[in-house]
């Protein structure tokens, strides 16, 4: 079978090659039973209507899939044909060989349609994505955060003692690399993407919401239980992970309009940064381009809206279950900023709530719904923080982000009925490799990087124990570093003075070393490593690491695809079963 | 800063006054002294729901201004219109999409497009402030507060 699997594999990718007909869902896309999808054949030049074929396992595919075939003779923008059928769905699991033909072009795909359990193992899932969480970020939050004796551990992280485990490969459709967008659309959706997109296969037409949709989590649980839905981030709640949960476009920057479909699935806890987006044109800080007052419309549904931690906490007591609460016009400041160093937009927003608090809020709500819930929570600012190459405050997000891993386990352990999952989008290049010592004699920064028996062990410290390190700013501290940048100085130490800036656009929009860092004492000019018009540190395409634990964790194992994830989440709340007569 | 906003209030106010009797003159005074305005002056409340003017920028609409910052990277090499911002403009380094800019922003609008030269340098702008939403018929760009028919040097 396998061997059979492999043969079919490398004949479609030589067809593939030959022939420019293109069917979405793509070949080896996993369907769920029952879930609706957009299914589009991209011809490769203009064919006549009468012509065109497309069977699913030899019968038409509108009676396969339920829905009507739409012929497009040329396509916007483009001199070719396509057809259409929105929002089919198909009801028995099975492999389904779909088959489309017209003028001389012919192209096969296979997709792969799967029903869930009958019965749930778990009535809960708690989904945490370390946005850009690679194993370095994990190991530098562990040492800051425990400290270390003679080379072992002094305490552990929470997301250490999640008791399953698997690798997960985040290619795109249309790239070896990945980015938040894409991966996090296969983790919600089941169906891998193309990078920026969300919930649709990437089309070649320019509209950017007409591409074919597929369901997400959000809608699939909307349509086939009364489970609540918690989206928590401290990115702007529009930005492509939380959006995701509920969102079909094929770029990530449509924000305006991913406001509108949060509006649409109506999360019942919307938890985070991004008010630019909810507020009519004519509001000065809006970022939207009508006058549609989103703050306004989730009041009318019910909502209870926050604004600040204050009124978050006050939030809590509703007894509608539902907040909306929108913390910053942007994204939210992280933690070294927010409660340490108050640098970054903290001025402006002194009042924002953290990862631990939101997470809090929104486990307290969604849990009164006795069928329930799904609930999201994304530590965002890590990868955010990881772009500039900013290590110490990616570091203390990734350290906030296991305490609000913790109010999950704690939430499990009188829930048992909750699978908690825990994983990253994709990785940074980034790794620890020693330490920085500024005892070391010398002026120059280099000399004092310690590696093997010269590194010793950092010196940070908990006095106060509460998890964070008093200072960031120790004399021996982790020394880490990228190996993609752009052009930057390297100053080898921490920024006290707000997030990392490495690299700023000049006249012929190519990006150079930020001056600001120029006279840093011991800062040395790196030249970048990746083309002028990459501005900052890019996404890694290792693999990233994905934990669990509770009912159906045991399904993670090996290797898998991001796609691969959703099946896990669906199969554990059994929210497909196959028809039984 | 108080002290000296009621100043120029008044002196706008005597200029009001004079402008009824000898307009030229008026004219002429308001030219010579625009009124300093800086970009921790712009917004007097800032919320999740939304920014306020500051009672300086409502004072000011429709007067000459001066303003200090740098020419974000353009959007063209020659165009009648730039951004002027707080400081030396760098995209942020992890923004999927340049729709998004920062709140510490001002538009100006120049009398006639000109080639620029190298950003981050800084620079005042003189001309006439204009407050709240107006939307470019040209490029589509929406601004809240705009400086026209301005001119800039070296600072």
């Amino acid at each position: 079978m396998r061997s059979f699997i492999a043969a079919l594999t490398l004949t479609t990718c030589l067809v593939s090659v030959a022939d420019a007909t293109t069917i979405y869902p793509l070949d080896r896309a996993t369907i769920m039973i029952g879930s609706p999808f957009d299914t589009k054949v991209e011809f490769d030049k203009v064919v006549k209507a009468d012509e065109v074929k497309l069977t699913i396992n030899g019968e038409p595919a509108e009676k396969v899939l339920g829905k009507d075939v739409q012929f497009v003779e040329k396509e916007q923008g483009v001199d070719a044909s396509a057809v259409l059928i929105r929002a089919g769905a198909i009801a028995k699991p099975g492999t389904y060989e779909v088959k489309a033909t017209a003028g001389g072009e012919t192209k096969t795909v296979s997709w792969h349609v799967y029903a869930t359990p009958t019965s749930a193992k778990a009535k809960n899932v708690i989904f945490f994505l370390g946005d850009g969480m690679s194993v370095a970020h994990r190991t530098g939050a562990r040492i800051m955060s425990k400290g270390m004796t003679e080379g072992k551990a002094n305490g552990r992280l929470n997301m250490d003692d999640l008791d399953r485990m698997a690798f997960i490969g985040t290619s795109a459709t249309n790239a070896v690399a990945t980015d938040s967008a894409n991966t996090m659309s296969a983790y919600m959706t089941g169906h891998k993407t193309a990078v920026n997109a969300l919930g649709v296969y990437a089309d070649r037409t320019k509209n950017s919401l007409d591409d074919p949709k597929v369901e997400t989590i959000a809608e699939a649980l909307r349509r086939t239980t009364k489970k609540s839905i918690g989206v928590v981030s401290t990115a702007e709640i529009e930005d492509a992970t939380p959006a995701a949960v509920v969102s079909h476009t094929r770029a990530r920057a449509d924000k305006a309009e991913i406001a509108g479909m949060l509006f649409d699935v109506k999360p019942d806890v919307i938890l985070g940064g991004g008010s630019a987006y909810f507020l009519p044109k004519s509001t000065v800080g809006s970022k939207r381009k009508d006058e549609k007052d989103y703050v306004k419309m989730f009041r009318d549904e019910g909502y209870t809206f926050a604004g600040d931690k204050t009124e978050l906490d006050a939030a809590r007591g509703t007894n509608t279950g539902k907040i909306l609460g929108l913390f910053h016009t942007g994204n939210m400041d992280v933690t070294l900023d927010r409660d340490f160093l108050k640098k970054g937009t903290v001025g402006k927003f002194p009042n924002q709530p953290g990862l631990v608090q939101m997470t809090s809020v929104a486990l307290e709500q969604l849990a009164k719904n006795p069928e329930g819930f799904f609930l999201m929570v994304e530590g965002a600012s890590i990868d955010k923080m990881s772009h500039p190459m900013d290590w110490d405050r990616a570091f203390v997000e990734t350290i906030e982000f296991d305490k609000a891993i913790g109010l999950g386990l704690e939430f499990a352990k009188t829930h048992p009925d909750t699978l908690i999952v825990v994983t990253g989008d994709h990785t940074h290049g980034v790794s620890i490799i020693g330490t920085v010592d500024d005892e070391k004699p010398g002026t120059e920064m280099r000399e004092k990087v310690g590696t093997y028996a010269d590194a010793g062990f950092p010196n940070y410290e908990d006095k106060d124990g509460d998890g964070y390190p008093d200072k960031v700013d120790v004399t021996r501290r982790l020394a880490t570093f990228s190996n993609n940048y752009p052009d930057y100085y390297e100053t080898f130490r921490p920024k006290l003075d707000g997030p990392f800036e490495p690299s700023v656009q000049n006249e012929k929009k190519e990006y150079v070393a930020n001056e600001k860092y120029k006279s840093v004492p011991g800062a040395v000019f790196r030249e970048g490593n990746m083309p002028r018009s990459v501005d900052s540190e890019v996404h890694a395409v290792d693999d990233v690491v994905l934990q669990a634990t509770g009912p159906g964790a045991e399904e993670f194992k090996g290797y898998m695809e991001e796609s691969d994830v959703y099946r896990v989440l669906v199969d554990a709340l059994a929210i497909a079963p196959q028809a039984t007569n | 800063m108080n002290r000296w906003s009621l100043t120029r209030r008044r002196l706008l106010a005597t200029g009001a006054l004079a402008a009824a009797t000898l307009p030229a003159l008026a004219r002429a005074a308001a030219a010579a002294t625009p009124a300093r305005l800086d970009f921790d002056e712009l917004y007097g409340k800032i919320s999740v729901l939304g920014l306020e003017f500051s009672e300086k920028v409502k004072a000011l609409a429709q007067k000459k201004v001066a303003m200090r910052g740098f020419m974000a990277p353009p959007l063209k090499a020659e165009a009648d219109f730039f951004v002027l911002t707080e400081i030396p403009m760098s995209l942020c380094p992890f923004c999927s999409s340049d729709a998004d800019w920062p709140d510490n922003i001002v538009v100006i609008y120049l009398d006639k497009a000109q080639t620029f030269e190298q950003a981050n340098a800084l620079i005042e702008v003189t001309g006439t402030l204009e407050v709240g939403s107006w939307t470019d018929p040209n490029t589509g760009f929406l601004s809240r507060l705009r400086i026209v028919g301005a001119s800039f040097g070296a600072a």
